[in-house]
C-alpha cells in the first residue's frame, strides 16, 4: 500500500530555536559590589539595563558616584596585602573556583549576555563564557609560577587596579582584566560599560559564592563619567582599560605625570586581505565570521576587506551571496547570526557612518532583513568601490559593515593595511604558507590571523599597535602588565 | 546482630579497568590480600599506555589541565578513604592542582620561537615523550607518588607506575579516585607488587620513552640505569618528595625529563 | 556558523519528513538474498504505516544480482531501483568488466546505477582515465541515471575531495556520492560541504544541475538534518528534493522515524515499535 506521494515539495525552514530564559535567577535590581556585598550607592544613581532586541528593562543597576569610587577602592586597598601575602597555590585556587562555578552557571550566564547586551545567544553560549571560564583557569595556574613567565626574575604585584571593560563582550573583558590581575596578587575596581552590567553583577555573585576574600574585587557599574572620574582618584596602583580610541586618550591624559601604569586596549580598523591564491569559499567564511560576529562590535573586527583585484569580483559576488543566508533578529534564538545593536547611541553612529559612505560615492549594498518593530537593528552591508580616503575605510563604524577595497601585488597589500593610524589585528587569507608569514612580519598589527579570524584564547596575547593601545592580555605576556618585575 | 561487612578486595589499576594480577600471586598488607602484579602485567601495562598515548597527548592543554584539576577534586572529595596523614593528603590534592596549572604554561616556558640568522620562521615546542614508567618510593605512599606521577600527566604522557612496595594501598586507592575522574583509561596505569621484580621489567620495556625512579636505591638505581640504556629511554632519579614544597620545587626539572622538544621551520618570503 | 543550527518543532517534523523522501534505502551485504530486497522495498514504499503522512523514500539500493527483484516489487510505487555498479566497492577489476557489471544492472531493470571512480587511477594522478572511465559508464547507463562515488575517505584531502567531484561533473555525473559505505569514513559535514560548494560552482559555470548524495555515516537524525542544512545554505532551497539530493543509508529511516513520533507524540519511541525491515 502506497501512501500518500507528500514528496511533492516541501519548503523548509528553520521553525524559532528559542534559548529558555527561564532558568535564569536574575535581581530585578542590584547594588554596588565593595568589599564582598552588595550595597546600595551613597551618591550614585539608579538605571534600568535595557535588552536592546526589545527595548525592555532586564534590572535596575546601581551606578557608582564619587563617594562610592572612594570606598571601593579603599576596600580594595585594605584587602590587598593580605591578598597579595596568600600563598600563590591559595590565590590561584579561588580562581580555580571562579572558573569552574563559570562552568556550572554556563547557560545562564550566556543568557543574561544575549539578552543584556544583543549578541545572538549562540556566540555567547560558544565563545563569550567558554572563553571567560579558560581565561580564569588559565591564570588560576600562573599565580603559584609568577617568575616562570617573567624569565626568571622575581616579581611583587602593583597593588589596586582600576579596570574599565566595554559593552561588546562584558564578561569576557570583565575575565581578561581580572584574572591576571587577580592572580598576580593585586585587587580590583572593574566598572562594567554602562549598557551591560548584568554579567559583571553576575561575576561579582559568583566571587562570593567561591568565598573570595571581601575586598578584592569591586563591581561599580556606571557610564563614561564614572570611568573618568575611577582614574583620577587617588589611591589607584595601576589602570586598565578596553574601549574607544577617543576615551583611551583622555585616560591616558588623565594619568599624565602620576606615575601610574596603564594598559590599553582600544579601537581598530583591521584589514583582512585575501589574496588570489587562497582557498576562496574558505575566505568568505572568514571575512563573514570577521566582520558581523557579534554585529561587527569587535575592536578586532575584519572591517577592511583587501581583495587582490584578480579575484575581486568572485569574492564579492560570493560574500555578499553568502551574507544573504545570515539570519538577523530575536539575539535568544539559537539559528540567530546577527543580534541587535547595543545601544540607540550606537546605532545613530552606524547610520551616520554609513550615510557618509554613500555621500563619498561608495556603492552600497545591505541585506533585506526583516527588522523587528522593536529594538535596535542594522542590516549586514557591504561596501564596494570603496577608496582609501573614504571615512569608512579609515573611521571604526563598530557595526556589521565590510567595506571592500583591492591591491594589485603584496606589497601595495601591506602598505594598505599599515596604512593606518590603528594597528590591532589583521588577517591573511593565502594557500603559501612563506607567504603568510611574510606579510604577517610586515603587518603592523598586534594580532595576525592566517587563513581564519577571530580566533582567541587565553594563552595567546592579544593586543594592539598604534592607537589601538599598548599591553597585552593572554598568556605570560599578560602578566607584565600587573606586575613590578625586577 | 551486628552487620557483616563486606570487605573491599584490592586490585590492579591497568587500561581504565580494575584486575587481578595475571599471576594470581599476593602479598599482605595491614590486613588486605594486594596484588602482586608480574612481569606480564607490566607488559600490559605498557601496551594500555602506550594505546592511551596519543589520544592523551592530542588533547588539547586546556582539556588536560582541567582533568587534572578534577582528578583534585576527586581525591579531595574522597580524602576520607586514605589511611594517610591529612597533611599528606593535603599536599597531594595540592600537588595534583599545581601540575594542573602547567600543562598550557610549558609551551611558552620550554619552548619559543628562535631568532634564526635566515629568512625562516622557526619555533621550537615541547611535547610529550609518550609512555613513562615511575618508580614510586616507599614513603610517604601517597604523596611521593602523586609528585612523579602529575608532572608527567601535565606534560601529556601516559604514565605506568610501581607503587610502593611497603604501603601500596594509598596508591590502589588513588587508581579508584583516578577511575572516577575524568583521567581517560589507560592515561594511568598502577602496579603493586615487588619492587626488585618490577622495576626492572619496567625499564627494561623497550616500549618505554623514560623512566623516572623515586625508589632511593642506589642499586636499584644502577640497574634501572643499565637496563634503560638498552633502548635509550630517558631516566631520571630523584628523591622522594616528602612535603608539597618537595613536589613543587624544580618543576621543570620534572617536566623536562619527560618531554621532546621539537623544532620547525617554514620559509618566511613570497 | 553552519554546523551549529538548531532545528526544533515543525521545523523538525518537516524536515525528517523531507529526509525521507530523500533516503536511497540500502543494503549491500554478501547474505542478501531475494526475501530481503523485497521486504525491504515495502519499507521503502511505505515506512510507517501508522503514520500515513511520512512520504515514501526516493529509491532501494542493492547488488546487481538483486536489481531485478527490486524492480519487480517497486514498480508503480513511485520508488525507484538502484543499483550499485563497477565492481563496487573496491573498482580494482578492468574497464571492460565494469561496464558489463553497468549492462547487467540495466538489463534487469536499474533505473540509476551508483558507480565507483577508480581510486587507483586517481591516487595515481591519471585524470584523464577517471573521466573516460566516467564517460564509458554514463554511455553503459543508457536511461539510467548515474551517481559517481568518490569514496571520499581514500581520497586523503578535501582538495582531492574538490578535484574528483569536478572531473566527476566533468564527466557527465548526474549525482556525486561520498562514499560506497564500505570504507572507513563517509559524508562527514566537511565532505559534504566541499562537494557542494564544487557543485555550486560547476553550476554556476555550466548552468547544468548535478545532485549530491550523501553516504556513510549519516546514521541519526540529527546528522540528516545538519546535512539538509548544508544543503539549504550552500545551494539553497532548490536543492531541497529527491530530485538533487538523497541520503544512503540504512539504519537511519528507523532513527528518523523514532524522532518524528517523538515530535508528534511527546514520548520516546522504542527501536521495536518499528519494523527493522
Amino acid at each position: 500500500m502506497a501512501p500518500a506521494d507528500t514528496r511533492t515539495r516541501i519548503v523548509w525552514d528553520y521553525a524559532p530555536a528559542p534559548e529558555s530564559a527561564d532558568h535564569v535567577r536574575l535581581r530585578s535590581r542590584y547594588g554596588l559590589f565593595i568589599d564582598g556585598d552588595f550595597r546600595d550607592p551613597v551618591d550614585g544613581v539608579r538605571v534600568d539595563s535595557i535588552n536592546p532586541a526589545t527595548e525592555e528593562p532586564v534590572a535596575e543597576v546601581a551606578q557608582a558616584g564619587e563617594a562610592d569610587l572612594r570606598a571601593a577602592i579603599g576596600a580594595a586597598r585594605e584587602a590587598q596585602p593580605r591578598w597579595a601575602a596568600l600563598d600563590g597555590l591559595e590565590r590561584g585556587k579561588y580562581l580555580f573556583r571562579i572558573a569552574r562555578l563559570i562552568q556550572e552557571r554556563a547557560r545562564e550566564l550566556a543568557v543574561v549576555e544575549s539578552m543584556d547586551g544583543g549578541k545572538p545567544v549562540r556566540e555567547s553560549r560558544d565563545v563569550d563564557v567558554p572563553l571567560a571560564a579558560a581565561h580564569f583557569f588559565h591564570y588560576a595556574g600562573w599565580a603559584d609560577k609568577l617568575s616562570f613567565g617573567v624569565g626568571g626574575r622575581p616579581a611583587t604585584p602593583l597593588g589596586v587596579a582600576a579596570q574599565i571593560v566595554p559593552w561588546n563582550f562584558p564578561l569576557l573583558m570583565a575575565a581578561w582584566k581580572l584574572a591576571p590581575a587577580l592572580a598576580c596578587g593585586n585587587t580590583a575596581v572593574l566598572k562594567p560599560a554602562e549598557t551591560t552590567p548584568l554579567t559583571a553583577l553576575l561575576l561579582a555573585e559568583l566571587c562570593q559564592e567561591a568565598e573570595l576574600p571581601a575586598g578584592v574585587v569591586q563591581i561599580v557599574p556606571g557610564d563614561g563619567s564614572v570611568g573618568a572620574a575611577l582614574v583620577r582618584r587617588p589611591g589607584i596602583d595601576k589602570v586598565a582599560f578596553t574601549g574607544s580610541t577617543v576615551v583611551g586618550k583622555d585616560i591616558q591624559a588623565a594619568l599624565a605625570g602620576r606615575g601610574v601604569p596603564l594598559t590599553l586596549e582600544l579601537g581598530g580598523k583591521s584589514a583582512n586581505i585575501v589574496f588570489e591564491d587562497a582557498a576562496l569559499d574558505q575566505a568568505v567564511e572568514g571575512i563573514v565570521n570577521g566582520i558581523f560576529f557579534n554585529q561587527g562590535h569587535v575592536c578586532c573586527a575584519g572591517s577592511r576587506l583587501l581583495v587582490q583585484e584578480s579575484v575581486a569580483d568572485t569574492v564579492i559576488t560570493k560574500l555578499w551571496e553568502r551574507m544573504g543566508r545570515l539570519r538577523l533578529g530575536d539575539p535568544l534564538d539559537k539559528n540567530t547570526d546577527v543580534g541587535a545593536i547595543n545601544s540607540a547611541e550606537q546605532l545613530a553612529r552606524i547610520r551616520a557612518l554609513v550615510a557618509a559612505g554613500e555621500e563619498e560615492g561608495a556603492s552600497r549594498r545591505s541585506v533585506a532583513c526583516e527588522l523587528p518593530d522593536r529594538g535596535w537593528w542594522f542590516e549586514p552591508t557591504l561596501f564596494t568601490e570603496v577608496a582609501p580616503a573614504h571615512r569608512i575605510a579609515v573611521e571604526e563604524i563598530f557595526g556589521p559593515v565590510a567595506s571592500v577595497l583591492t591591491f594589485r601585488t603584496q606589497a601595495e597589500a601591506i602598505e594598505k593595511a599599515n596604512n593606518s593610524t590603528y594597528g590591532l589585528a589583521a588577517g591573511i587569507w593565502t594557500d603559501k604558507g612563506a607567504k603568510a608569514f611574510e606579510v604577517a612580519s610586515a603587518l603592523q598589527a598586534g594580532v595576525v590571523w592566517q587563513n581564519t579570524y577571530n580566533h582567541f584564547d587565553s594563552s595567546a596575547a592579544f593586543g594592539g599597535y598604534k592607537e589601538s593601545g599598548f599591553g597585552r592580555e593572554g598568556g605570560p605576556a599578560g602578566l607584565r602588565p600587573y606586575l613590578r618585575v625586577g | 546482630m551486628s552487620r557483616l561487612a563486606v570487605r573491599k578486595t584490592y586490585k590492579l589499576y591497568v587500561g581504565g579497568a580494575f584486575v587481578r594480577s595475571e599471576s594470581g600471586r599476593y602479598d599482605r598488607a595491614a590486613d588486605f590480600n594486594v596484588p602482586r602484579a608480574s612481569r606480564k602485567d607490566v607488559r600490559d601495562a605498557v601496551a594500555a599506555a602506550r594505546k592511551a598515548a596519543g589520544p592523551w597527548a592530542a588533547r588539547t592543554a586546556y582539556n588536560r589541565g582541567q582533568i587534572l584539576y578534577r582528578a583534585a577534586e576527586a581525591l579531595e572529595s574522597r580524602a576520607g578513604e586514605f589511611g594517610v596523614p591529612r597533611a599528606e593528603l593535603d599536599a597531594a590534592i595540592d600537588a595534583f592542582v599545581h601540575y594542573a596549572g602547567w600543562t598550557d604554561k610549558l609551551a611558552p616556558v620550554l619552548g619559543g620561537v628562535n631568532p634564526v640568522a635566515a629568512p625562516f620562521l622557526s619555533f621550537s615546542v615541547p611535547e610529550p615523550t609518550g609512555v613513562v614508567g615511575l618508580v614510586a618510593p616507599d614513603e610517604p605512599s601517597l604523596l611521593g607518588l602523586v609528585a612523579e606521577l602529575a608532572p608527567p600527566l601535565a606534560a601529556g604522557n601516559a604514565v605506568v607506575a610501581v607503587l610502593s612496595e611497603a604501603a601500596p594501598l594509598a596508591g590502589l586507592d588513588l587508581g579508584e579516585v583516578l577511575g572516577v575522574s575524568d583521567v581517560p583509561a589507560g592515561v594511568v596505569n598502577l602496579l603493586s607488587g615487588r619492587r626488585g621484580e618490577l622495576a626492572p621489567a619496567l625499564a627494561a620495556h623497550p616500549g618505554l620513552n623514560a623512566l623516572v625512579d623515586a625508589a632511593g636505591d642506589a642499586e636499584l638505581a644502577t640497574q634501572l640505569d643499565r637496563l634503560a640504556a638498552e633502548s635509550v629511554t630517558r631516566v631520571r632519579h630523584t628523591a622522594a618528595s616528602a612535603t608539597y614544597a618537595d613536589a613543587v620545587r624544580d618543576p621543570l626539572a620534572r617536566l623536562e625529563a619527560v618531554t621532546e622538544l621539537k623544532t620547525a621551520w617554514h620559509p618566511v618570503g613570497a | 556558523m553552519l554546523g551549529k543550527r538548531s532545528i526544533k518543532t515543525t521545523a523538525k517534523e518537516q524536515g525528517i519528513r523531507l529526509a525521507v523522501s530523500m533516503l536511497d534505502l540500502t543494503t549491500l551485504e554478501g547474505a542478501d538474498t531475494p526475501g530481503k530486497v523485497r521486504h525491504l522495498c515495502a519499507k521503502a514504499v511505505c515506512p510507517a504505516p501508522t503514520m500515513p503522512e511520512v512520504p515514501s523514500c526516493a529509491a532501494v539500493c542493492v547488488y546487481p544480482s538483486l536489481v531485478g527483484v527490486a524492480r519487480g516489487a517497486l514498480d508503480g510505487t513511485g520508488v525507484r531501483a538502484a543499483s550499485v555498479a563497477t565492481a563496487f566497492p573496491s573498482g580494482q577489476a578492468s574497464l571492460e568488466v565494469k561496464l558489463r557489471d553497468t549492462e547487467d544492472a540495466v538489463a534487469a531493470g536499474a533505473e540509476e546505477i551508483d558507480m565507483v571512480i577508480s581510486r587507483e587511477a586517481f591516487l595515481a594522478g591519471e585524470d584523464r582515465r577517471v573521466m573516460e572511465e566516467v564517460v564509458r559508464v554514463k554511455e553503459a547507463s543508457g536511461d539510467a541515471h548515474l551517481k559517481v562515488i568518490l569514496e571520499t575517505a581514500e581520497l586523503g584531502s578535501y582538495e582531492h575531495v574538490r578535484h574528483a567531484s569536478l572531473l566527476a561533473m566533468e564527466a557527465g555525473a548526474d549525482f556525486i556520492k561520498t562514499s560506497t559505505g564500505k570504507a572507513a569514513s563517509g559524508a562527514t559535514p566537511g565532505v559534504t560541504l566541499v562537494m557542494l560548494e564544487a557543485i555550486r560552482d560547476y553550476v554556476e559555470r555550466t548552468g547544468r544541475p548535478v545532485g549530491m548524495k550523501a553516504a556513510g555515516g549519516v546514521s541519526t537524525s540529527k546528522a540528516a538534518l545538519h546535512r539538509l542544512v548544508l544543503v539549504k545554505e550552500t545551494l539553497g532551497d532548490g536543492w531541497l528534493t529527491p530530485d538533487r539530493f538523497r541520503i544512503g543509508a540504512s539504519s537511519l529511516l528507523n532513527d528518523l522515524l523514532m524522532q518524528y513520533q517523538k515530535a508528534q507524540s511527546g514520548r520516546y519511541a522504542r527501536a521495536d515499535d518499528f519494523s527493522r525491515e
